[in-house]
Formats: C-alpha cells, structure tokens, sequence
C-alpha cells in the first residue's frame, strides 16, 4: 500500500494534488466530473476585496504545448466568495482549502485575507503577488523583491495561518524574490504562475487577446516551472508547492524531486476535467515504477 | 470520453460533416461537444448538428487549423469528445409559430432545433442566409423535417438576394431563435418584438465552466458562454 500523504507544514494532505487556482473555479464545475474529495486540496479562484469582471474576450489562445489566458481575476469578490460560493464549496470537498487572494495594494491584501481566513476550512492563504493580466497590481508586487516582501509582512501581520507568496516566473531573479518573501515572515511559497506571453493572429493581423498579452501555461512551462522550484526550493527553508505545466503522475513526482512538497495541476485540468482524477489514481503505479513507498520520502535532488 | 469517426463528408468547400458513434448523455438542441484536436492543445467547441442514441452530428467550417485538423481525420479515428456541454436552445419556450434565423455555420445547431419543435407539434419556418449558392448547405435536411425553408444569398445565386434579415418581413411568426454572425443576430433582434433565444460563439478554454475563459458582458452581469450559454435571451445580451 503506497502512502501518499504529504505535509505543508503543520497541514497535512492525503495526497499532494490540487487544482490551481483558475482552474477549478470554486469546485462546483469540476465536481460534475468526480469526487472532490479525492484531492489534496483545492486553491480555489483567486479573490479579491472588491469583485472585479476582468478582462474583455476573446480571453484565451492556442500555444505550442500550452495556451494563454488573460481572464484578469473575474471573481464575486471576497465577502460574496465567503458568504456563497465557500458555504457551497464545502458542501461538496471536506478537506483543507487553499484560499487563493490577489490584490491592487497592501490593504486590499489584507482586507481579504481578514474575510477569507475566517473559514474553518481554509487551511492556507496564497497570496498572488503573480497575475500578469491585471494592471496596477498584482504581478507588479512580485516581481520587485521590496514589494514582495512589504505585501507578506502586511499579511503576516493579520493571518491566523499559513501564509505562501504565489510568485511570478516573470522575473531575473525568482530566488531573490523567494528570499524577500521568507525573510518577511511567509510560511511557504507557490511557483509558478503564467508565463507572459502573446499571439498574433495573422488574417486580422491584431493580438488574439483583447488584453493583447497573457499567462502561457501548459506543459510547454513544465521545465521552466520546474528548474525554478529546484532553484527556490535550493535556497529556502520553508514548503514549496510546485506547479507549472503539471500533467501526470510522473509530473507530480518529478516536481516533489525538485523540492515541492505538494504540487498543483493547472491547464491540464481545462483540457480534460478528470485530469487530476487521472493523475491520483496513477500516483501509486508510478510510484511503484520507481521504487517510492511514501511519497513524503522523497528528497530534493542535488 | 471516446467516439470512432463514421462519416466525414465536405458539404461546400468550406463546411464538412463528422459523424462520431459511441454512447452518450441525452443532448439538447444548441448545446455543444469539445472536440480534441490532435497536435493541438486546446479543445475545440463546436455545435450539436443531429444526434440519436449513439452518435452525434457536427456541421463544422473551416476556419482554423483546430478545424482543418478535423477536417483531415480519417473515417474510423477516435475523437475525444466531452459532450453535451452548454445549456442549449430552451424549445418549450417556443410559440406555436417560431421561426429560425441562421447564417452559414450558424444554422447546424438549429437543425436538432427544428427537429424538437416539430417534434412538439410546433410549425417552424426556417430562414437560411449563406453569402452564395456555392456555400450553401443543409437546406435539404430542413426540407425534409418537413418545415417551411427559406434561402437568402448575398448574391442572389440561390433564394431571395439579400440578407437573410429581409426574409423576416414575410414570416409570421411568434418566438425566435437564432444562430450566425454576432452582426446578423444583432439584426434579428433589433427586428422582431417577439422572444428570442440566440446562440453565440467565443474562444474557450475548458468548456464546462471552470476557467472564465468565455465570459462575456450581459444585463445580468458577466455570463460564461459555454456554461451560462451559449444561448442568451435577447433582453439579456448587450448588444
């Protein structure tokens, strides 16, 4: 019998996929298509204080290996999310949440962490510091280890849990960025977000994004994702969840040898909704292609 | 879940018909499959032409390399598809009278339609606009639903020339449903004081509702095409 249980700290998963914040919505969609209990956890779509539409269509691309999106955190806003769709959401998964929060400044940070965290459920707050399409926010506060930090202590300061930093590929540096975050006090980190990326279509000769550019995400992103997990997870002390392009069990397990301690599944999730379904079940055959009887036995590769 | 490829058949130069077999839920007219491409990543949505209890009909146009994949598939490939997916034309909302407005690759999904209403012992007309009688397709298999079709082309090569909007004057009727350029929708609807239920198109990502990829403006707030639609009422759309 192979163990899958993994440890975030102090939170302990049954096993260590989760759907990606953005892809799983707030569970309802997914749930038409298997058990939500059979995951890790969930990080469900990322809120903020106030509810946001996002960006006009056409929203998503085609891309070798992957696509863009540049959705622009469309959500119900934090109190709505609290109120609604969470009381639904627990309805359906009755394990520990990943409460996914982005923001446009300190206090917009920390007012919906104040409204989210009040859920028993949320077992850790992932504060995105990493969207590429939204302007004024967001991305702009990591990819600039100052700002990165300021945000974390900010939330430290009111969280009554765990807090990871999502941090952006989009930068020189990741590890530095890593750094700030930990050195002002994060539990964790999350990496990586999308890729900033573009496509132009060339009959209307005009970006195919209404937004012009977007987050890359998909396979194509997997070694980047991981090389920058490996990276972080070298010079920090603290949990790494991995993601990026994650689309197998062998993934999974390639990502935790990296250093992650649990690992998120994004786009694969929008191309075929039983995804991480597939990849829990596979866990133990692959796991026992390669001689792993706990999965929370693997060590980072050096 | 799998389908085998049984019949791929052009209709114009541009429009092809797949016939995919194997089980499947109950489908209801407008709704829609996600079509996986090989050698592409993304899912491709595309209507629900005809169904019964094992197959489904796609009525496809050319206009990408999603699709001109799919155009290339030998008869006896698997398709993977997720179907039905959307919430699709409501035909109990129908008078005794609806009428059916479609342009080019908007008419497929308004085929099954038509089927339901007769079915439900409605009288439909249908009207078709096509840009030319080169590209013109599935008028027979209206006609032979037995209902009363009419054509528009641009260029007067086949039915009335014109756009398929004229032919509305002519019509009496008492509830619409439409499907085909956003332009030509617009018309529809800025035309009749009678309901309407429109189905629109966007780029999607998942399909089922999960990522936002598809949301669009309306009255009531942002709406995910695939999982709200991709059929609107009327009053709801932001024109």
């Amino acid at each position: 019998m192979k163990d899958l249980k993994v440890s975030l700290g102090a939170v302990t998963l049954d096993n260590p996929v989760i759907p990606a914040s953005g892809t799983c919505g707030f569970g309802k969609e997914l749930s038409n298509w298997y058990d939500l209990d059979i995951l890790g956890s969930l990080s469900f779509k990322g809120t903020t204080i106030a509810p946001r539409d996002g960006n006009a269509a056409p929203r998503v691309a085609e891309c070798p290996a992957g696509m863009l999106n540049s959705v622009g955190l469309q959500n119900p806003g934090a109190h709505h999310a609290a109120e609604w769709e969470l009381k639904e959401l627990k309805k359906l998964f009755h394990k520990p949440l990943i409460a996914n929060i982005s923001g446009f400044s300190e206090r917009d940070y920390v007012e919906a962490v104040e409204v989210l965290q009040q859920d028993s459920a949320v077992a850790i707050l992932e504060i995105n510091i990493s969207c590429p399409n939204v302007h004024g926010g967001g991305m702009a506060f990591g990819t600039d280890p100052k700002m990165a930090a300021a945000i974390t202590r900010a939330v430290k300061r009111v969280a009554v849990k765990p807090v990871y930093m999502k941090l952006s590929p989009n930068v020189t540096d990741i590890v530095s960025i890593a750094g700030a975050c930990v050195d002002a006090g994060a539990d964790g980190l999350s990496l990586i977000n999308t890729l900033l990326g573009m496509r132009i279509d060339l009959k209307r000769k005009k970006p195919v994004l209404a937004n012009k550019v977007g987050g890359y995400s998909g396979p194509g992103i997997f070694p980047v994702a991981l090389r920058m997990v490996w990276q972080v997870t070298g010079a920090v002390d603290v949990p790494v969840i991995g993601m990026g392009g994650v689309s197998s069990a062998e993934d999974v397990i390639e990502m935790m040898y990296a250093g992650a301690k649990a690992v998120q599944v994004g786009a694969a999730n929008l191309t075929d909704p039983l995804a991480c379904k597939k990849i829990i079940e596979d866990l133990p055959r692959v796991m026992d292609e390669y001689g792993i009887e706990r999965l929370s036995d693997i060590r980072r590769v050096e | 879940m799998i389908f085998t490829l049984t019949e791929n058949t052009s209709l114009s130069p541009t429009v092809y018909r797949l016939v995919l077999e194997g089980p499947h839920g109950s489908v209801r007219p407008g709704q829609f499959a996600q079509v996986s491409v090989p050698g592409l990543y993304l899912r491709r949505p595309i209507s629900l032409c005809r169904w019964d209890e094992n197959t489904v009909t796609l009525v496809i146009r050319e206009v990408g390399r999603g699709t001109k994949a799919l155009r290339a598939l030998p008869c006896g490939s698997r398709v993977d598809a997720l179907l039905p997916l959307g919430n699709g034309f409501d035909a109990s909302l129908a008078g005794q009278k609806p009428l059916l407005v479609g342009g080019g690759v908007g008419l497929p999904p308004l085929l099954g339609l038509c089927g339901e209403l007769i079915a439900l012992g409605k009288s439909p007309t249908v009207l078709c606009g096509f840009s030319s009688a080169s590209d013109s397709f599935l008028t027979e298999e209206f006609l032979s639903l037995g209902c009363d079709v009419r054509v528009s082309t641009l260029d007067g090569s086949l039915g009335t020339k014109g756009l398929v909007t004229d032919l509305m004057d002519a019509c009496d009727y008492d509830s619409v449903f439409s499907c085909g350029p956003r332009a030509m929708m617009k018309a529809v609807f800025d035309k009749t004081d009678r309901p309407g239920q429109y189905s629109f198109e966007e780029r999607m990502a998942c399909g089922f509702g999960a990522c936002m990829g598809c949301s669009v403006p309306t009255r009531s707030g942002m709406k995910r095409v695939c999982a709200d639609g991709p059929v609107f009422s009327g009053g709801e759309v932001i024109w």
